[in-house]
């Protein structure tokens, strides 16, 4: 009997499919729940199988000016919106002229593109950081931005020339004959036409940069510290409470958009997403 | 009525992203490559850097050629078997629970990923408290997975979820005839999912696995906070000559080497689509 011809008893069946289910389960949400204790345990010693002191003392600590996470915070945030804009005004018009396929080379600019997600990055970035320093963009906001938005581009680009392949080109061109200018037209069919996708992918590179790590790491220092830098600090001196709070503030803006994204991000974008 | 948008306007339009991607990619990208044979001691051009990168990290290579490797396979059937589940799965219940349950770690950044297993993976930690409860470890034999282990155990939690959506995208998007004749005609599941449902599937299967690859070769922050000590991951030497020794040369080298891995994984992918006999989508 080969393996492909082989069958369960029917009630075997159902306990190895509660047990495998059961053991994805824990596996996914055993390390999530670990850390929401680790949020709110005051001191917790070998051998105890949980906190011997339960408190929320970490987060007053978080929280203080003094900490630097709450500046951390502010400074993944505005490096984030800047991010967003930077490489929402490169790619809309840019996904736009690949959303038509007549485009020449069409093919080859949408390879050129993923470019910065086909080669590991660290490489790459210890270079950016060598070249920034010599345009004293090191350790500035603007340095940190661009080498997000690099980043965040392929999946600007490429979301945004699926919405715009996604809008019919009836009403673009009714528009068209009915006297507007391609600009016109633009602004005013094809670019609301598009927003929700747009929207997606403004979404998209805000969370990976508010995420990114190693162009942060290598660009930054040492003035930029992101929350993520924050929280490898607090991991590597040991501090398990400060580590998990400023995880779990990471955590909030990928949840919310967990819950959101498929508001913005239809089925027939999703469905053109590199086409 | 066309009316085709000038090529030239076109371009136009793709200047700004292409300048962008030429000068904060492909520049940096190209000093990488140079640098790493660039002798910075004699100022000529030679392997030197390779020789010291391999005779200081060769043992680094080889652990991050495998894990990422182990990691890649691991996702690869891990996925195509929840997603295969998703698609053939009859038990509507078991189904919808499945599809809630895989999805967490999809937006859950790799650093947090790699706090998270730091913390649960440590010798003190929740597995290993719930494994000498449950009366499956002895707690002197309880080891800490902070090491290679822990990496492979980070990269599989966080990038199952991306391999497995897009591969059910894949599978979701297939005629369903098909599958419905052999089952009717008495194919099992598996033998749907092996023979009818994956070869079907098979150019997105590889698009996701090498994505995944290149992701887990990237990662900076996961050895970083998983592994303590030595032997660790290449990124975490190239930060380390850098940093500690302003050495881009041996980084650089490096860095050669791990392009060279993606390099031969993007060779895999391309020499599957040719077997095929069509280009890989």
């Amino acid at each position: 009997m080969t393996l492909t011809h082989f069958r369960f008893p029917a009630f075997l069946g159902t306990v190895l499919r509660g047990l495998l289910i059961g053991l994805l389960a824990v596996a996914i949400f055993g390390p999530l729940l670990n850390m929401l204790i680790w949020t709110v345990t005051e001191a917790w010693y070998y051998p105890a199988k949980l906190p011997v002191r339960w408190g929320f003392a970490f987060w007053d600590k978080v929280f203080r000016p003094e900490a630097g996470a709450m500046r951390a915070l502010s400074t993944s945030l505005v490096i984030a919106l800047l991010t967003v804009v930077l490489s929402l005004a490169v790619a809309i018009p840019a996904g736009y002229a690949l959303s038509k396929r007549h485009l020449p080379l069409r093919s080859l600019f949408l390879l050129f593109f993923l470019l910065p997600q086909a080669f590991p990055t660290v490489a790459v970035h210890l270079n950016i950081a060598r070249m920034f320093y010599g345009l004293g963009l090191t350790g500035t906001i603007w340095g940190v931005m661009l080498v997000h938005a690099i980043q965040g581009l392929v999946l600007a680009i490429w979301i945004a020339s699926a919405a715009f392949a996604a809008i019919g080109q009836e009403q673009v061109e009714a528009a068209r004959n009915l006297g507007a200018s391609p600009l016109r037209a633009f602004m005013t069919v094809s670019l609301p036409l598009a927003a929700p996708g747009l929207m997606a992918s403004a979404i998209f590179v805000f969370l990976i940069s508010l995420d990114e790590f190693s162009g942060t790491f290598f660009v930054g220092v040492p003035n930029i510290q992101t929350l993520p830098l924050t929280m490898l600090n607090a991991a590597m001196e040991g501090n398990y409470q400060i580590a998990s709070i400023t995880a779990l503030l990471l955590l909030v803006p990928s949840t919310l958009f967990m819950l959101f994204v498929e508001r913005f991000l239809k089925a027939d974008v999703l469905a053109s997403v590199g086409k | 009525m066309q009316r085709p948008t000038s090529s030239l306007a076109m371009l136009a339009l793709l200047a700004p992203a292409v300048l962008m991607v030429g000068l904060l990619f492909v520049y940096p990208l190209g000093m990488s490559l140079t640098y790493a044979f660039h002798n910075e001691l004699t100022g000529g051009w030679d392997l030197g850097n390779f020789s010291k990168a391999f005779a200081l990290y060769g043992g680094d290579i080889a652990l991050t050629a495998g894990v990422t490797v182990l990691s890649t396979a691991l996702v690869g059937v891990l996925s195509i078997a929840i997603a295969g589940y998703l698609t053939l799965g009859e038990n509507q219940r078991a189904v919808a629970i499945l599809g809630w349950i895989y999805r967490w770690p999809l937006f859950i950044p790799f650093v947090v990923a790699a706090q998270l297993m730091r913390t649960f993976l440590a010798k003190n930690g929740m597995l290993n408290n719930t494994l000498m409860s449950l009366g499956l470890v002895d707690p002197l034999n309880a080891v800490s997975l902070l090491d290679w282990r822990g990496v492979v155990i980070t990269f599989v939690w966080k990038q199952l979820p991306f391999a497995t959506l897009l591969i059910c995208g894949a599978m979701a998007a297939m005629d369903r005839s098909m599958i419905e004749s052999a089952r009717g005609l008495g194919a099992g599941r598996l033998r749907a999912l092996l023979e009818i449902v994956l070869p079907q599937v098979q150019a997105t299967v590889w698009v996701a696995l090498i994505l995944s690859f290149v992701t887990m070769l990237s990662a900076l922050s996961v050895p970083m906070m998983v592994i303590a000590g030595s032997p660790t991951m290449l990124t975490v030497d190239m930060a380390w000559r850098v940093n500690s020794y302003g050495d881009y040369g041996v980084a650089n080298a490096l860095g050669f080497v791990s392009f060279t891995m993606s390099g031969v994984a993007a060779w895999f992918y391309l020499r599957q689509g040719l077997r095929d006999g069509r280009p890989p989508k």
